[in-house]
């Protein structure tokens, strides 16, 4: 039988795994890539502990809600990201460095 | 070894290496395609995890949505920025990432700790949701309590979501707006 532990286990490593991409890469749509990693072995974790909950669903519904905001997040991401590379001509985190036009 | 835990960790296998593969890549195509694949292998885990609905969930949205996104943002940005990001040393181990490496690491130590000091198992509400036979069925009947729920119960954060959502896409859909066209 799978244990929680597994899973979390899982979870943990994923999470890592985003921390490194969104530290290291040197592109905004990486870095998103990153950040929906991490989300996932969020995901990953409610999913997992939803499994024992049989009355109310609680995990599983959470997933679902926590999957359409993520969703949400990335479509005004890659907006931000669009008008950014239109004004700067690059989408590397470390040159946008003005706020000003 | 039963079949069930054969799957779990070939589940597991290609879903952390997809996404090492991700981390390592250079190319920036490969990396999203590779992330294509930890998306289908996190679904599967999500199977295992006899959650089902959310599964097929996690496959429309992410690779029906985000990842078709994530695509037209990348072809829209234009060549010579990406250019740019394949020419630059970006080897695995380098100097340059050891922040990264270290941070990522120190993270893994972390929860890692916490994980096996929690005892996640032996928890006191899974065990009685255990005894108390609260777990998903395997059968496939737990998605019409899902529907049940999700329209009772959780009704609230539904709408709350839903107005969210709305919201989110009205403003993407203004910011992408090119500037100068008929601005008020």
């Amino acid at each position: 039988m799978i244990t929680q532990q597994d899973f979390m286990i899982i979870s943990v490593m994923l999470f890592c795994i985003g921390v490194f991409i969104i530290v290291s890469k040197k592109n905004a749509i990486q870095v998103l890539i990153g950040i929906e990693l991490m989300l996932n072995a969020a995901i990953l974790n409610l999913v997992a502990f939803g499994k024992l909950d049989r009355a109310n669903n609680g995990g599983q519904v959470f997933a679902l809600f926590a999957i359409v905001l993520a969703a949400a997040t990335t479509a005004v991401a890659l907006a931000i990201i669009l008008n950014v590379y239109r004004r700067y001509k690059t989408i590397d985190p470390d040159k946008i460095n003005q706020l000003k036009d | 070894m039963s079949m069930i835990k054969i799957l779990f960790y070939l589940m597991a296998f290609i879903t952390l290496g997809s996404a090492l593969v991700v981390a390592a890549g250079k190319n920036l195509v490969r990396s999203i395609f590779m992330f294509f694949v930890t998306l289908f292998g996190l679904a599967g885990l999500y199977v295992l995890a006899l959650a089902d609905f959310v599964a097929v969930t996690q496959i429309v949205i992410y690779v029906g949505g985000i990842l078709v996104l994530i695509l037209f943002a990348f072809m829209l940005s234009g060549k010579e920025a990406l250019d740019k990001v394949e020419v630059q040393k970006n080897k695995f181990i380098s100097l340059s990432n050891a922040p990264a490496f270290f941070l990522a690491g120190l993270f893994a130590v972390i929860m890692l700790n916490v994980i096996f000091k929690a005892h996640v198992d032996q928890l006191p509400w899974v065990i009685e949701s255990v005894k108390a036979g609260n777990t998903m069925p395997i059968d496939g009947t737990g998605i019409n309590k899902i529907g049940v729920n999700l329209m009772t119960r959780y009704l609230l954060p539904f709408e709350v979501i839903s107005i969210l959502l709305m919201v989110a896409l009205v403003g993407a859909a203004h910011l992408s707006r090119r500037e100068g066209a008929n601005q008020v």
